[in-house]
This record gives structure tokens, C-alpha cells and sequence, in this order.
């Protein structure tokens, strides 16, 4: 290459920057943040930290990366937060995030999430559930302008019933709590048991209260006598109660899996694989603690977005929803597969990783549980399983 | 035996004799491959998670980035003994060295910033903005142009290597990994990793000529991902890294077509040729070997055991 066409280069580059980069023209896409505050059940453990920004500190990476990747293109975001307290109305604070932008990011119950949806003024939008694993939400009680980046709870228990499956731990007992989100939880695991051919031999419920005498830990191992053998047993506290002293303290020294143990989570600290270190450093560094699941699911809300601006260049609705559920979109997750939409239900599609606190034991789908298009489909409702009618 | 024997007398008459040094991620070593033996002749240590690893032009030098010791070591690859240290930046993953034999361009990759390092003075001399997650490197043959590709942002950086700044962003698939300037820097290649794709830019424009795609009969095309390259001799063909699809490539660069895929170890990352390109080094990561792999046949001829997770590997000739 000669010096006066190498000239000639860099002038032609500079200029086709020059078109796409002045700040006056920058393309601006503007995302809510909506936090509806839950209240939070009493626990035995005092020790569980509640993670400063819960979710919120997975969007703002997002929202960082996005700005990183927008300044080369002319392309910038801009996110606006707010925090409804409990008791408040959630509705009022979702019609003004609204009336800015049809691209809000929540974090609020199952409940408050179809309230928001149903909204006038959330018609055409495109939000985010970053919060709720329940199964209604991607089926039966789906919303065509509600997409999940939250693996659901069906997700997750599957993943770990490939894993018994895989393990031949096919003799299982369960331990449910009390909480809704424990009996969800059991509902699930049950699903997932019958989908992959296993089933419970023994449950019961832990329900104490002012009988019980002893610490817990004293409790377990009478609780856990009559179960006889078994190969693992469930529990289902996603309160996290007191599963964590069920472990060590059953009758029989078997493994504990579910809510405690081992566990199946849409994101773990433990994820190092597949580039994900990178994502897990500049989390800490931003934020000064370790990702969770839902700044994870949030963080992906927020990526999806920024994929579909870069690809498209356009900040309406229509554009990029229909982008998002198009073949053309994947989006990389730090998994190890490109991430898609299930266009049936508006569920992202991701494995899944089943850890204990210390390491990662494995990502579903594993090997062997095969599917006719995808097997990442393995997981959560399948197409023919769900009865969401509203992505149709 | 007879036909390993009869091979490594083949090769001692056409070759000049070698070495492939691999950089093992998680285990701090280096294992130094002889490319006649087929065997790991040294081991070396170096600083925390090595990656990328490249020679000075008369080889007296080895550059390793260190990543989590946030620096590029030199090593004196005779004594295996770490000279010094150039300051790179923060997590150093990829490099690539300007073929004025003293600049280095490096990724570093937490940062979302490529840094020039003089080999000579030891000083940064510039630090460039660029995508998030910056990884793959090359530099033009005529040393004019350096590219940086940023695996969350998407992009090929087009970096002027005379301002140290960037003339042109390109958008590629999702992930890009690797990248090198082919027949005579004309075109410049990019793997996308999870978008399971190479982009081929037309250098002259940085304009899209053409797009590779993969297919492993009995692998799932979100598990063929495209990683490290390399060419043949004359740029005749490249070599393509599938990552966990656990197989090569061989692409006619002519056509853009895939004429061959070879399967070799687990999770395979970067490769590099012996001296006359009649044998390709594969590193696995997670088998933790190398594949070493028949040019002119297409075909593993074996797996030679190195450290946990090797990722770069460099050629190094000893004299025939």
C-alpha cells in the first residue's frame, strides 16, 4: 500500500466517522429502571448480606458496556431509576417512566409485573422481568410486552433434574417450606421430577414454630429419620431459611440439592468459564461485591437492548422487538451460547449453571438430553408446553 | 513405531529444526514443544495466567502477557530466565508486535483499552480507547494499520499506527476473538466466536468482502465457535480453531469455502506452524494438550500432554 493511498484511507475513514459520530445527531435510547420493594420474610440466619442495589448494579454494567460500545457508533443510553416503597403505588411510578420511554428494566413481584403490563400506556412497550421466576408469567398469565431475562423457576429445577438424572440419583425425598416461593418452588421441582421420568418418594414440611425446642440443627437429623435410604434429598426454601442447616445434619449422610447445596442458578460467582471471569471483574469493580442472579438477569436486559440498537439503529418499539425475536439476534452471555428469545413466550433461552457456593458442577443442558432444535429448549416451557398465546 | 519413525525422518530432512512454546493459562508455565520429537523438551515458569506469547524478530526474546500480574515478562528464551517486565496495563491478554520490532499493541482486556509499549524505552507510549473486552490483534505487514477487535462491543478498531488513533470501527458478529492481515495486508480476518462466523474486510475500504460460515456434522452450531487462525504458506488456506466444537477448520482463502474440518482435543484455542508449515500445533484447553496435526494430509497425528488450559502458541526456530 502506497503513503498517498494509505492517506487517502484514513481521510475516507475519518469522513464516514464524522457522518455517524457529531454529538448533535447521536442516536439516544432511554431505558426505566422500576424497583418495586418486596417485603422481605424473617429468617433464622442473621448472616445473608441483602446485596446493596440488588439487580439495579447488574443494569448499570449493562448500561456501561452499551455507552462503551455506542460511543463508536453514534449511539448513546441514558437509564432513569426509581424506587417505589412498599405500600406505594407502583402503577403511578410505571405511567412516568412510561410516558419517557416504552423500554422499562423490573424488579417487582409477579403481581405488580402483570399490573404493569396490562397498563394503556404499556401497550407497544417492551419490558423486562428481571425479578420473578413463576411459571404463570411465560405461560398462561403471559404478556406479549413482557419478556423475561430471568431464568423461571421451571429453568432452573430442570436443570437440576438433568443432573440427578445424569447423577442416577433417582431415589429422592423433598423438604418444602412454607413461604409461597418455597411451595412454588416444590411445584416446579415436581414438573421437572415427572419431565425427566423421576419422582418423590417421601415429602415433608418444614413448619416449625413454637414447639420447636432445639436449634435447628438438633432438629434435622430426627426430621430426616424416617425418610429411610434414599439417593438425595430436595429442599425447597428459596427464602433461604433453614435449608442451610439441613446439610451435614440428615440422618443419613446423602447430598442435599435445590434451594441449598446444590443449586441451579441463572448466574453464580462461581462462573468463571466462557469469558464470563471478565464479566464477573468489572461487575466487582463497579460495584464491590458479587454478581447475583438478578443482576445478571438485569444486566442482560439491559445488553439485549444495546445488541438491538447496534444491529438496527433504531430506538422504536416495533423495530426492536421484532429484532430481538428474529433469528438475527444473539446475544453473548458469558455462557458459552449465544442467547435468543423464545418466541413463544418471550423467555431468554440460556444454560444454566447447577454449582454449590464453591464451584461450578455443571451447566445445563448436559450432554445427552437432546432436543430436536435447540437444547437449550431442554429447559424451562418448550414451545409445545406452553399455552402463552399472546406472542402468536 | 515404524511409521512414527519413518515420519520423523521425513521431517528431519525437509524441516528446520524448532520449537512451539505454549503458554499454560492455569498453571504459570510455559511447555516448549520440540517440532521434531513431538515432545515437551522444556517447562518454564512465568507470572499468573499467561495468554499471548510472541518473539522478537531474531527470536533472542520471548513476550508473554501475564494477565492477572498485569504485565507483558520478557523471558531469554535459552535460560527460560525472566528478564524484566514492561508495564502493559491492566489484565494484558492478546499482543501483537509491530514489525518494527519494538512497538507492542496490547489488549487489555478489563479496561477496554489497547496500550502501546516500546520494547526499548520500556514506557507506554499511547493508550487507546476502544470497545469492552478488547482481545484479538494484528498489524498490518506494512506496519501502518493495528487492529484491536472487543468481544462485548462487537467491533474491529482500525487503530492509524502513526497518530495511535482510530480511523474506523467495523461491526462484526458477536464475540470477536482473533484477527490477521492476509495476502499482503489486503485483507484483514476476524473470528466471531459465538456468532460462529470470519469476517473477511477488504483493507483498502475496511469494507465487508465476505462472511465464513462453520457447520460440524453431529455438533450444534451454537458449540462451533470460531477462535484462533492461522495461514499456510502463500495464504493459501487458513486454519480455523472451533473452539468447543472440538475441531479445525481448513478454509480455502481463494473461495471462502470450508473444505475440511479435523477433529483434535477439547475446547481447541490457538495454533502455530512449524518451520516449514508441514505441521499445525493446536492448543485444547480443556484436554490440556496439543494437537499436532499433518498439513498436507489433514489429519491428528497426535496429542502431546502440556500444563493445565494451554492457549497461545508461538514458533521458535533452534537452526537445522
Amino acid at each position: 500500500m502506497g503513503n498517498s493511498s494509505f492517506r487517502h484511507l484514513v481521510l475516507a475513514a475519518c469522513a464516514s466517522l464524522a457522518l455517524a459520530a457529531p454529538a448533535m445527531a447521536e442516536t439516544v435510547l432511554r431505558i426505566g429502571y422500576l424497583r418495586v420493594a418486596q417485603p422481605l420474610p424473617p429468617t433464622l440466619s442473621n448472616l445473608d448480606p441483602i446485596p446493596d442495589k440488588n439487580g439495579l448494579a447488574g443494569a448499570e454494567t449493562g448500561l456501561a458496556d452499551n455507552l462503551t460500545t455506542g460511543k463508536f457508533l453514534g449511539q448513546t443510553y441514558e437509564m432513569t431509576r426509581v424506587d417505589v416503597a412498599e405500600g406505594d403505588d407502583p402503577l403511578a411510578a410505571a405511567r412516568d417512566l412510561l410516558a419517557a420511554s416504552p423500554y422499562l428494566v423490573l424488579d417487582a413481584a409477579a403481581s405488580d409485573l402483570l399490573a404493569i403490563a396490562d397498563l394503556p400506556e404499556a401497550a407497544g412497550a417492551m419490558l423486562f422481568n428481571t425479578s420473578a421466576g413463576d411459571l404463570d408469567l411465560r405461560d398462561t398469565a403471559c404478556r406479549a410486552n413482557l419478556f423475561h431475562t430471568l431464568a423461571s423457576d421451571a429453568m432452573r429445577t430442570d436443570a437440576l433434574a438433568q443432573v440427578l438424572v445424569k447423577r442416577r440419583w433417582d431415589d429422592l425425598v423433598m423438604i418444602t417450606g412454607t413461604h409461597p416461593a418455597d411451595i412454588s418452588y416444590a411445584q416446579a421441582m415436581r414438573r421437572s421430577l415427572t419431565k425427566f421420568g423421576l419422582s418423590l418418594e417421601a415429602e415433608k414440611e418444614w413448619a416449625f414454630d413454637a414447639d420447636m425446642r432445639r436449634t435447628a440443627s438438633q432438629e434435622v437429623p430426627l426430621f430426616t429419620q424416617d425418610f429411610g435410604d434414599y439417593d438425595a434429598l430436595i429442599i425447597a426454601d428459596e427464602v433461604h431459611d433453614f435449608g442451610r442447616y439441613v446439610l451435614y445434619n440428615t440422618w443419613e449422610a446423602r447430598p442435599v440439592v435445590g434451594s441449598e447445596g446444590l443449586t441451579a442458578v441463572g448466574w453464580s460467582p462461581v462462573i468463571e468459564q466462557w469469558g464470563a471471569a471478565q464479566l464477573q471483574s468489572r461487575f466487582e469493580e463497579q460495584h464491590q461485591r458479587e454478581m447475583t442472579a438478578q443482576d445478571y438477569a438485569a444486566w442482560a436486559a439491559l445488553r439485549t437492548l444495546g445488541e438491538a440498537l447496534t444491529r438496527t439503529n433504531a430506538t422504536d418499539p416495533e423495530t426492536l422487538r421484532a429484532y430481538i425475536l428474529s433469528d438475527a439476534f444473539e446475544l453473548a452471555g458469558f455462557k458459552g451460547r449465544p442467547l435468543t428469545y423464545r418466541d413463544w413466550n418471550g423467555q431468554l433461552r440460556q444454560p444454566i449453571a447447577v454449582a454449590h457456593p464453591r464451584a461450578l458442577v455443571a451447566q445445563a443442558p448436559l450432554d445427552g438430553f437432546l432436543h430436536q432444535i435447540n437444547e437449550l429448549d431442554s429447559l424451562g416451557l418448550d414451545r409445545p408446553e406452553s399455552k402463552c398465546e399472546a406472542f402468536q | 513405531m515404524i511409521r512414527l519413525t519413518a515420519l520423523l525422518t521425513l521431517l528431519s530432512t525437509t524441516a528446520m529444526a524448532g520449537e512451539i512454546w505454549v503458554t499454560n493459562e492455569k498453571d504459570d508455565t510455559i511447555s516448549v514443544i520440540s517440532t521434531e520429537t513431538l515432545e515437551v523438551v522444556r517447562t518454564y515458569e512465568t507470572g499468573e495466567r499467561p495468554r499471548g506469547i510472541i518473539f522478537s524478530k531474531d527470536y533472542s526474546r520471548v513476550y508473554i502477557c501475564a494477565s492477572d500480574s498485569n504485565a507483558v515478562q520478557v523471558m531469554d528464551p535459552n535460560s527460560g530466565e525472566i528478564l524484566h517486565e514492561l508495564p502493559s496495563g491492566d489484565d494484558p491478554e492478546q499482543f501483537v508486535l509491530h514489525p518494527n520490532d519494538r512497538h507492542l499493541y496490547i489488549a487489555n482486556e478489563d479496561d477496554a483499552i489497547t496500550t502501546v509499549v516500546d520494547t526499548e524505552t520500556r514506557k507506554v507510549i499511547a493508550q487507546i480507547d476502544v470497545g469492552v473486552e478488547p482481545e484479538g490483534m494484528a498489524v498490518s505487514p506494512d506496519g501502518r494499520i493495528a487492529i484491536t477487535t472487543s468481544e462485548t462491543t462487537n467491533m474491529a478498531h482500525w487503530i492509524d499506527t502513526e497518530t495511535q488513533e482510530l480511523f474506523a470501527n467495523t461491526l462484526v458478529d458477536s464475540r470477536p476473538r482473533h484477527a490477521e492481515f492476509v495476502k499482503d495486508g489486503t485483507e484483514m480476518w476476524v473470528s466471531s466466536e459465538i456468532g460462529g462466523t470470519l469476517t473477511v474486510f477488504d483493507v483498502a475500504t475496511q469494507g465487508e468482502k465476505a462472511k465464513i460460515e462453520f457447520e460440524v456434522q453431529g455438533v450444534h452450531p451454537d458449540r462451533v465457535q470460531p477462535v484462533g487462525f492461522e495461514f499456510t504458506a502463500g495464504d493459501t488456506h487458513a486454519y480455523v480453531a472451533l473452539g468447543p466444537s472440538n475441531h479445525v477448520a481448513v478454509v480455502n482463502a481463494d473461495t471462502y469455502e470450508v473444505e475440511d474440518y479435523i477433529l483434535v482435543g477439547r475446547r481447541v484455542w490457538h495454533m502455530d506452524f512449524n518451520a516449514d508449515r508441514s505441521l499445525l500445533f493446536t492448543t485444547n484447553g480443556v484436554s490440556g494438550d496439543v494437537t499436532v496435526i499433518d498439513v498436507a494430509k489433514r489429519t491428528a497425528i497426535k496429542s502431546i500432554k502440556v500444563g493445565r488450559f494451554p492457549w497461545g502458541a508461538a514458533f521458535r526456530p533452534t537452526g537445522s
